[in-house]
């Protein structure tokens, strides 16, 4: 038998390792790559453990974003107003007092206008408590005075407001407006704090759901991670592979849930609209909110890509 | 090859356990010479693949010191262990393929875990399958390939990259003696022309005359014979030489 040819150019890879120090370990491309770990075509559950996770973090960020708006527009709303109040149980005399008290606050400097409430839209104002009792004069009712201010007014400076009353007129009292909704903010900011809190709590699963999924890859392809190594593939490229895989299906289950959680958003929206209130009005999403809300996947995929690194990196050291 | 250590392989007073079970390999003392031929023998449990093991870079044992391409094993951090088994071919007793990857790709796996460019890939794959008449199962992933044919498919991948120490465990054991003595040939071709370092295990006392400048290592119960007292020695400036 004739000596067997050796092929031509078998020995590229000596020109990868053939100084005794530390080689330049290439990268594999990705399409090779990715044949190292047989494609599972989205069968797993991982994707859409992803997506779900995903459309609930869509979810509770919109929800977050548009609690913010409506705190700030309800607040901008009412910051730059204040009300004062006339308690007088004559009629006469309130009406007197109430015409004194906007001619001496009208000439403030940071009062824009200034409105006595008529007696008429306050009837109507306390008719659903009151009934038709509401307009008797054998009830008194403070007149009100609507404010406008050029800004919004610190608290030393709505107190100078009502020490330009105290004195001239008896029983004056300034209230600043957004002080009544105080409990309402308060409310807001805690329900901000939940949808911050329940993303933080949802990306924690998200990142568990991966480092479990990544760990039983990496179980079931130990075989092959084992030959890699011992065929002179690097920590790098091995992680590199199942990087890949995570990204993909990461990428995958990131866009169906961003979908399923606009379609949420989108139904709720409607529903909240056809409230037809003013201050649920104020909670839309602006374009930087979408803005945000689109960004969500990418942070979803590089969690992900993040925690299957590190999953696979630790596993990896209990390797040779 | 003046760049070359003057040894491929040194065993110092090792030895290897498994956990807190008696020792597999006992006070391992040898050398391996730059282009020289071995056969390891030894009856079944003697420890030979426990051996191949330690050559391979698989497994780090439990004392004594190896050397290899002039580097400490022992000292070496885990993250350099590649620079060193990109030197090795390793045929495997199981063939340890890669069971989702054709015949192609498994061969095809070390020159593209060391990057080397796509085109050499396919004309070193594609000569190398034809050499080992396996050129119609390119394709084929190992399950659905014989015996044979898988371990024909190890011992292209094991050889394909040329490497500087060849580890063979029972590489004609699934192969009829054509195909045995075809093999055999291949490693000394690359022993001879190359200056590959071989070393076989094997059952195969027939084997041991085919190659006639082969030098023998035989284990017996974890402890290494010298018949040809050749490792103790350096073989003749050559291949192989005793």
């Amino acid at each position: 038998m004739n000596t067997p040819p050796l092929p031509e150019n078998a020995d590229a890879a000596n020109e990868v390792t053939a100084t005794p120090e530390r080689a330049e370990y290439p990268k594999m491309r990705g399409g090779l790559a990715a044949r190292l770990l047989p494609q599972t075509k989205f069968g797993g559950p991982i994707p859409w453990v992803i997506a779900i996770l995903l459309a609930l973090v869509v979810i509770a960020a919109a929800g977050g974003l548009s609690l913010r708006n409506l705190a700030e527009n309800a607040r901008a709303d009412l910051s730059g107003a204040v009300t004062v109040q006339i308690i007088e149980a004559n009629a006469d005399r309130r009406s007197a007092l109430a015409a004194e008290a906007a001619s001496i606050v009208s000439q403030q400097p940071l009062v824009t206008s200034v409105r006595i409430v008529p007696d008429e839209e306050l009837d109507a104002l306390l008719e659903p408590w009151l009934g038709a009792a509401a307009g008797s004069d054998d009830i008194p009712v403070p007149s009100l005075i609507d404010v406008e201010l050029s800004r919004s007014a610190s608290a030393s400076e709505i107190a100078q407001l009502q020490s330009a009353l105290d004195g001239k007129v008896a029983n004056a009292r300034v209230d600043a407006q957004s002080d009544w909704l105080k409990p309402v903010y308060d409310a807001l900011s805690a329900l901000q704090y939940l949808a911050l809190a329940l993303i933080a709590l949802v990306a924690f699963a998200t990142a568990a759901a991966v480092w479990l999924a990544a760990r039983s890859a990496f179980s079931n392809h130990r075989e092959t991670v084992e030959v890699i190594h011992l065929l002179g593939g690097t920590d790098a490229q091995v992680t590199r592979i199942f990087q890949r895989s995570v990204v993909r299906d990461a990428a995958f289950g990131s866009i169906i849930g961003l979908a399923l959680g606009i379609a949420a958003v989108w139904l709720l929206g409607e529903q909240f609209a056809a409230l037809d209130s003013g201050m649920v009005g104020g909670g839309g999403l602006g374009w930087s909110d979408w803005l945000i809300i689109a960004a969500i996947p990418l942070g979803g995929v590089l969690l992900a890509l993040l925690t299957a690194r590190i999953t696979i990196k630790l596993a990896l050291r209990s390797m040779l | 090859m003046s760049d070359r250590p003057s040894e491929i392989v040194k065993f110092d007073n090792v030895g290897l356990r498994y956990g807190t079970d008696p020792e597999v390999l006992s006070d391992l003392s040898f050398t391996l010479y730059p282009g020289s031929f071995y056969f390891l023998t030894g009856a079944s449990g003697a420890g030979k693949t426990s051996l191949l093991k330690l050559l391979y870079l698989a497994q780090r044992p439990s004392r004594g010191a190896i050397r290899m391409f002039g580097k400490d094993m022992i000292t070496l951090p885990r993250e350099r262990l590649p620079d060193f088994r990109r030197r090795l071919g390793v045929v495997f007793q199981n063939f340890r393929l890669v069971q989702h990857l054709s015949a192609f790709d498994n061969v095809a796996l070390p020159l593209r875990l060391a990057g080397t460019h796509e085109g050499k890939v396919i004309k070193a794959v594609s000569d190398m399958l034809d050499w080992v008449g396996l050129s119609h199962r390119a394709q084929a992933i190992p399950a659905t390939m014989s015996g044979g044919e898988q371990q024909r498919v190890a011992i292209a991948r094991a050889v394909i990259a040329r490497p500087q120490l060849l580890i063979a465990d029972e590489p004609t054991g699934n192969v009829d003696p054509e195909m045995a003595l075809k093999l055999l040939r291949l490693f000394e071709a690359l022993n001879n022309r190359v200056g590959t370092t071989v070393v076989v295990a094997t059952h195969d006392v027939h084997l041991l005359k085919k190659v006639p400048d082969s030098l023998i290592m035989r284990l017996n119960k974890g402890r290494l014979s010298d018949p040809t007292g050749a490792l103790k020695f350096p073989p003749r400036s050559g291949n192989g030489g005793s």
